[in-house]
């Protein structure tokens, strides 16, 4: 397969805050490759390198076999962004966002105009054609800023946080546009802090905090392998459950107000609970990022 | 330098969209330039006028309103270019983060600012002409010279849009461009010789006033409205380009620096 996206010991510095940490990996084409982590991992900072908007401090980085520092034009042409802001232009309607855009492609005003009717279907944008974008809710305008990242007809796609803020049918929506663009052979490149999100679209993972990349792999494996199959949720865990956990060597953690008990077989490990300790609210759930 | 090798034929496509917003409201646009200079000189041609009477300069004696005239149209091409890429380009950079959109495409952040620049000097020449209009009805101008002040404006709007474009790199915010405003326009739009002759300053006013960018815009204008053609003028062009060229070269280096981290 060939290798669309490569990094080697990419690095972000800003004065003396480092961003990105020296992180290395191989994106393939035709897939869609997720950047999981908290907000400030340095996701969006990784994906500013990328499209070529943000100088690489050290390190390398090439993007469709071209280094980024001197081929910048280029890979731009090749790509398409659908940044975490809402840049759209007020001033113009939908339809003339899109064309605009093209333009700045150069691409031909009649093929502008056709695939901007085209992506504006694609999207379930046709009724809003002619509809300034201040009118637009914030569903609406992020399937937008997607359906502009798409006019060049791009080779790779990056999607900045595509669903942050918007309401679960908004998200389903767009997730299922998402994964029709990767039917289609368009390569992917996808941050976010959802974890849903992550595994439901993403062929492949890392997981980033502070800069540095944690771990890399398939989301189902990176799931398996670090959490197992099933988990127990306790809410509000009576006394001495923590100590019995410890004791037997059980593996699980704490938050706040919960309990989360990894197992792989959840039947024994149920009946002592509620036997032992009487645990009345508690959930029990397959292994999710 | 490597800045300068990327501008291309790009900064047009941000020109055009510009200009496509400016046709979405360019009928409430074309008023002011259009009423501005009726009330001014209704008001200080024949207001003033009245006490006035005439006016001194190079040698000739001039009608208020006539002199007053050409100071109209410089008056309009420093307001539209510094507004336009001052307050118009924060807006567009900092609120609505078109620059960011644009600059994700094969655009550079050098065509980005250029095609600014080059929309601030057509704001520029858009409203001056207007003015210009209102003023050849009036009478006020002579010649075939006045033909000559359009292509004038464009210089003089491309000037003031790179000073513009300067500040825009280094305010912090959208209320600081209440300094260069109240500390350089106004003072220009009131001395340099737009309202009155220079030769009425005393000899320090005059210097002063000769450093000052709107002072050869005006004069060279005021000259060619007139029809006469003064070695002045020829200087004063010299300036303009140079400080253009400084300005130009300035306003890309410091943008960049801006927004590209």
């Amino acid at each position: 397969m060939t290798v669309v996206v490569s990094a080697r010991d990419l690095t972000k510095r800003f004065n003396s805050f480092t961003a990105v940490d020296s992180i290395s990996f191989d994106i393939e084409e035709g897939v869609c490759f997720g950047f999981l982590g908290p907000n400030g991992a340095g996701k969006t900072t990784a994906m500013k390198m990328i499209h070529c908007v943000s100088p690489v401090t050290t390190g390398q980085l090439t993007v469709l076999g071209m280094d980024v520092a001197t081929n910048s034009q280029e890979i731009k042409s090749l790509i398409g962004v659908a940044p975490q802001e809402d840049n759209l232009d007020p001033d113009f309607t939908v339809l003339r966002n899109l064309i605009v855009y093209a333009r700045y492609f150069n691409i031909d005003k009649e093929l502008a105009n056709q695939r901007a009717e085209e992506l504006l279907g694609f999207m379930q944008l046709k009724e809003k054609r002619d509809v300034r974008i201040t009118q637009l809710s914030g569903g609406m305008k992020r399937r937008l800023i997607i359906a502009r990242a798409l006019m060049n007809e791009p080779r790779i796609l990056i999607l900045d946080e595509p669903t942050t803020g918007l309401d679960p049918q908004a998200r389903h929506l767009i997730w299922e546009k998402i994964r029709e663009l990767k039917r289609k052979g368009v390569t992917v490149l996808l941050t976010t802090h959802y974890m849903d999100e992550a595994e439901q679209l993403c062929d492949r993972l890392v997981i980033m905090e502070r800069g540095n990349i944690l771990v890399e792999d398939r989301p189902r494996t990176l799931v398996d392998s670090i959490v197992g199959t099933k988990v127990i949720c306790v809410f509000e865990p009576p006394e001495g459950l923590r100590e019995h956990l410890e004791y037997t060597g059980m593996d699980y953690e704490t938050t706040v107000d919960s309990l989360y008990i990894y197992t792989e077989e959840k039947e024994s490990v149920l009946d002592e609970l509620i036997g032992k300790f009487g645990v009345e609210d508690y959930l029990v759930r397959n292994a999710t990022l | 330098m490597s800045m300068l090798s990327n501008i291309s034929w790009n900064s047009l496509q941000v020109w055009r969209r510009n200009r496509d917003v400016f046709f979405t409201t360019w009928k409430t646009n074309f008023i002011p330039p259009f009423l501005e200079p009726i009330l001014y000189l209704t008001a200080m041609g024949l207001g003033f006028g009245v006490l006035i009477g005439q006016v001194e300069y190079q040698g000739n004696l001039y009608d208020y309103a006539k002199f007053l005239a050409p100071g109209l149209i410089a008056i309009s091409i420093m307001y539209s270019a510094f507004f336009e890429c001052t307050y118009g380009s924060f807006v567009r950079m900092h609120y609505q983060k078109t620059f960011d959109a644009i600059i994700a495409t094969p655009v550079s952040i050098e065509d980005v600012i250029v095609g600014e620049m080059l929309w601030g000097a057509t704001k520029a020449f858009l409203n001056s002409t207007i003015v210009l209009a209102v003023i050849v009805v009036a009478g006020l101008a002579d010649f075939p010279g006045v033909l000559l002040v359009p292509a004038v404006a464009f210089l003089g709007g491309l000037m003031f849009a790179a000073i513009a474009m300067v500040f825009t790199a280094i305010m912090p915010n959208i209320d600081s461009f209440n300094y260069p405003f109240f500390l350089l326009i106004t003072p220009m739009f009131l001395f340099s010789g737009t309202f009155f002759p220079l030769s009425v300053l005393p000899a320090w006013g005059q210097d002063l006033a000769q450093l000052m960018p709107l002072t050869h815009v005006t004069t060279i204008i005021r000259d060619f409205s007139f029809d006469t053609y003064e070695l002045m003028d020829l200087l004063g062009l010299v300036y303009i380009l140079i400080l253009t060229a400084i300005m130009f070269l300035l306003a890309i280096k410091m943008m960049r620096k801006r927004l590209i981290s």
